[in-house]
């Protein structure tokens, strides 16, 4: 139940890749994707009832979420921020050349 | 497990909204707003770190893309609705929704996890590597060449964007003539 309703938040995000015209809107579908994806890893990982992985003294070790997916999802993020800055370049350098962000009105794809 | 599953559903009615929006600026927001319930899912989850690098991420993706919007006022495409994209979009989601569905039954129920690698981890994290946060443990010790690796990836992007949003560049002889 919890994962399908993450894979519906992955679907929402397909559906604006591919069915949407206007740049900005492609590039908040491939957000929505990547939000999705992270959430999934992080679902993995948690278990009922669990307590987050920072030990403290004298506590026993037990019961604690797994920290493998969180670490690596926690660079996946920043590169996620990234990936979307490059994006966003692309597409302010295509409305600077066509002066349009619709991706049907960028004909005369010249070198 | 029940907060869970209400946050996951605001998110859904988030990304919606985002998208179906017609202003872009309202769509943008929107989309902030999706990445801050995840930070605050991140923190149910007991995932801490996640949720403050999602806070900082989200609030900085935000500006890129409000920078981008509010410099070039681009008037939306008076156009008539063209239907084909939109049957195509749905009708991929529904496919990947049902390919997906008899795999997540196949998956570890959710709140009780595989934990075969992570056992090891936590067991012996602490005295290999003397990091009472067990995320970072992971990433700076046991799987330190898999973060320079992602760093490397990191660098490659922030240089490419720097180097398509570059003005100055050579020019090449006759490209101001054929630049419309």
């Amino acid at each position: 139940m919890t994962y399908f309703l993450c894979m519906i938040i992955f679907a929402v995000g397909l559906y604006a890749v591919v069915a949407k015209r206007n740049m900005i809107k492609i590039i908040i579908g491939i957000m929505v994707m990547e939000y999705a994806l992270n959430m999934l890893f992080v679902l993995f990982g948690y278990r009922q009832g669990g307590r987050s992985p920072i030990l403290e003294r004298f506590q026993e070790i037990k019961n604690i979420v797994d920290p493998l997916p969180q670490a690596l999802i926690l660079t996946a993020i920043v590169i996620g921020l990234a990936t979307t800055a490059l994006m966003v370049a692309l597409a302010v350098r295509i409305y600077e050349k066509y002066g349009t962000f619709d991706i049907t009105k960028i004909r005369k794809l010249r070198g | 497990m029940m907060d869970i599953n209400l946050i996951l559903i605001l998110m859904i009615f988030g990304s919606i909204i985002a998208i179906e929006t017609k202003d872009i600026l309202s769509c943008v927001v929107v989309v902030g707003v999706v990445g801050l319930f995840q930070s605050l899912a991140f923190l149910v989850l007991k995932a801490p770190d996640l949720a403050i690098v999602q806070l900082v991420v989200e609030i900085l993706s935000l500006v890129i893309l409000l920078r981008v919007i509010l410099r070039k006022e681009a008037p939306e495409p008076q156009h008539h609705p063209d239907y084909f994209p939109m049957v195509v979009g749905i009708s991929l989601a529904a496919l990947v929704l049902l390919f997906v569905y008899p795999i997540i039954h196949e998956l570890p129920e959710f709140g009780y996890p595989i934990m075969r690698v992570a056992k090891e981890y936590i067991e012996t994290g602490m005295k290999a590597t003397g990091a009472t946060n067990l995320v970072s443990a992971v990433i700076l010790d046991f799987r330190a060449y898999d973060t320079l690796g992602e760093a490397v990836v990191l660098f490659t992007a922030v240089c490419g964007a720097l180097i398509v949003l570059r003005k100055t560049g050579r020019k090449k002889s006759g490209e101001s003539e054929t630049e419309a």
